[in-house]
């Protein structure tokens, strides 16, 4: 459960001041699919950030899960990062020098797993996301599809209750970028709450709630039938 | 995250730059060489100076004609008085201290030696009986100079092994004549090979009595005098009764110069040990450039590394996380160049060795310490800043570029 109060963001560009996000006020419950659209530099990016923990807002409270993380040190936030929280970008970041496996392991090592424990989780993943065969390749030798596959595996892979995908579809052709899709829909059927951000109006309008955003204000909230 | 994949995460890192990781590693090693190096080769020439000191003698203290000064001239000087010269009866009054065990004087010339038609330049050397414990020489056959008068002259001399070889060859030498200039001596023995020391080949020299030696080089004076303490803790009582006896017989004037042996070595060890420090840090200004290598190239990882440092922090590695991270990297390279240095530095020191027989090269134990801990620390205090770099980034950025 996200709960965001009167957030704004500011930055100082010069000697001017720019307003990223204007007194935002959102509650996404569990299990929800979000879209979050909007022209460049409308603040949509800053918003996602912002929920990613990647960011401090200048004022405004943020509550996830019922707890207050915008007074948290760097340390507990990246805790909170580290077991709540998913990423998914549009360039994959995957670690090149690292096969799939490994890129999918990386949150569990962050978190101190026991090696055992850590092989058997990223087995699992690997086999449900259809890339065993893939699992002991480098990144630059999987196509888009796959490579987008291993980074959401990556961000699903410590449970997180908030999934954060920032272009997911960007970098790849219609047809992969519909059976990634797919699978981002598939999460939130068990309980991940899902934000994406995007340009495409097609991919935008699969969500259940689509958020319009511009200037740094919210324009439109709307319901899918409601 | 265990330390063990902290190790791993930091070697995978390395092996995906291997040339830059090379280039550390050796810039590393090759100051940790050239310390253990250069610090052998100072501690060598130290090792080789004290040698040759214990082998004049022990708690030996020894007189030399003349003052040193230090500063400004001494008044004889001013009245042209030349200081005055050693004799025999110096030597023989210095027997008079209760601190002292044995004394010889010492004169030396040089002249023809003959056997027949047989001869060379030899050295001689002119002293008494007690030279023999002083000087801590044996003998091969035959015997030494014998306890006697040291004012009487005798016909009687001692040889270096190399002066019977070249002179006697394979005659018996004991018992036969040697002419020294227009004079003959009968051989009575044989100095066992000793080698060098400070100069002096006790191989190529003979020895006759102090006072034949005067007669045969028509003259008075003492080149030193060898004065044996009783035993360490007489040495400065040794050297006090000494100046006090030769000043009361030179008329007060202190015109001689006395030293302890171990204040020489003592000298030479300090002298030679600060040297050795000196080398030694010179060398270790190479792993200061080292250092500074590495930081440069860890700015560089950091730089190359921007987005990979944003994916950790948003897979939610804390800022301490990412530093320990790029410090296990520099301390990795740290530690494996230091210990190429180290078997770089060892194996340079064991030719060397090999090259130069008569140096006792060895690395000291502080050195090899010094020069891994100096090696390691510069690694990890040149990776301070980068670390911090790496760990300061702001991820929303770092992802962003591309």
């Amino acid at each position: 459960m996200i709960e965001l109060k009167n957030i704004s963001r500011n930055f100082q560009v010069g000697d001017q001041i720019v307003h990223a996000l204007r007194d935002i006020d959102l509650m996404f419950g569990a299990g929800e699919y979000i879209s979050i659209m909007g022209p460049s530099g409308s603040g949509k990016s800053t918003l996602l950030n912002m929920i990613g923990l990647l960011d401090r807002p200048s004022s405004g409270i943020y509550r996830l899960d019922g707890l207050d993380v915008t007074t948290l040190d760097d340390e507990a936030q990246a805790r909170v990062r580290r077991e709540k929280i998913g990423f998914v970008f549009q360039f994959f970041h995957l670690v090149p020098r690292l096969t799939a496996a490994m890129n999918i392991e990386l949150p569990l090592m962050l978190a101190g797993i026991d090696p055992e424990e850590r092989k058997a989780r990223v087995a699992k993943l690997v086999e449900s996301y259809g890339l065993k065969d893939r699992a002991d390749h480098r990144p630059e030798q999987l196509s888009g599809g796959q490579r987008q596959r291993v980074a959401i595996a990556r961000a699903t892979i410590m449970k997180p209750s908030v999934l954060l995908a920032d272009e997911p579809t960007g970098n790849l052709d219609r047809a992969t970028g519909h059976e990634v899709m797919r699978l981002l829909e598939q999460l939130t059927e068990q309980g991940v709450t899902l934000v994406m951000v995007t340009h495409d109006h097609e991919n935008g309008n699969r969500a259940q709630r689509q958020i319009n955003m511009e200037d740094g204000r919210i324009l439109s909230d709307q319901r899918k039938g409601g | 995250m265990i330390v063990r994949d902290v190790i791993d995460f930091a070697t995978r890192s390395l092996n995906s730059a291997r040339s830059r990781s090379f280039l550390m590693m050796l810039a590393m090693s090759i100051g940790v060489a050239s310390v253990l190096i250069l610090t052998a080769l100072g501690e060598g020439a130290r090792r080789y100076v004290v040698n040759q000191f214990s082998s004049l003698g022990t708690n030996l203290v020894i007189v030399f004609p003349g003052r040193s000064e230090t500063a400004g001239i001494s008044p004889g000087m001013l009245l042209g008085q030349t200081p005055r010269d050693l004799v025999l009866e110096d030597a023989l009054a210095i027997k008079r201290s209760s601190a002292v065990m044995r004394v010889a004087p010492l004169a030396i010339g040089g002249t023809q030696a003959a056997n027949g038609a047989r001869n060379r330049e030899v050295v001689v050397l002119g002293s008494t009986a007690d030279l023999l414990p002083i000087r801590h020489m044996e003998m091969a056959q035959g015997q030494f100079l014998p306890q006697m008068d040291e004012t009487t002259a005798a016909p009687m001399v001692v040889i270096g092994s190399k002066i019977r070889q070249e002179l006697f060859g394979v005659d018996n030498a004991v018992g036969n004549w040697l002419k020294l200039g227009d004079r003959k001596f009968r051989v009575i023995g044989i100095l066992s090979s000793q080698g060098e020391s400070m100069g002096m080949n006790s191989d190529e020299m003979v020895i006759i009595p102090v006072t034949s030696a005067h007669q045969l080089f028509n003259t008075q004076n003492l080149l030193r005098i060898l004065v044996e303490a009783k035993n360490r803790e007489l040495i400065p009582r040794a050297l006090k009764d000494t100046e006090d006896i030769i000043a009361a017989r030179h008329g007060g004037e202190k015109d001689v110069t006395v030293v302890t042996q171990d204040a020489v070595i003592a000298t030479f060890d300090r002298i030679l040990g600060a040297l050795t420090m000196a080398v030694g840090g010179i060398a270790a200004i190479s792993l200061a450039v080292a250092g500074v290598l590495i930081m440069n190239v860890m700015l560089i990882a950091v730089s190359q590394r921007t987005q990979e440092i944003g994916l950790l922090k948003a897979l939610g590695a804390p800022p301490a996380e990412i530093r320990r991270l790029f410090f296990a990297e520099a301390v990795m390279l740290s530690l494996i160049g230091s210990v190429i240095g180290l078997i770089m530095g060892e194996a340079g020191s064991f030719i060397i060795g090999k090259v130069y027989p008569t140096l006792p090269v060895t690395t000291p134990l502080w050195a090899v310490v010094a020069a891994f801990v100096t090696a390691l620390v510069t690694g990890i205090a040149f990776s301070v800043w980068p670390a911090r770099r790496a760990a300061e980034l702001d991820p929303v950025l770092a992802l962003a570029r591309r």
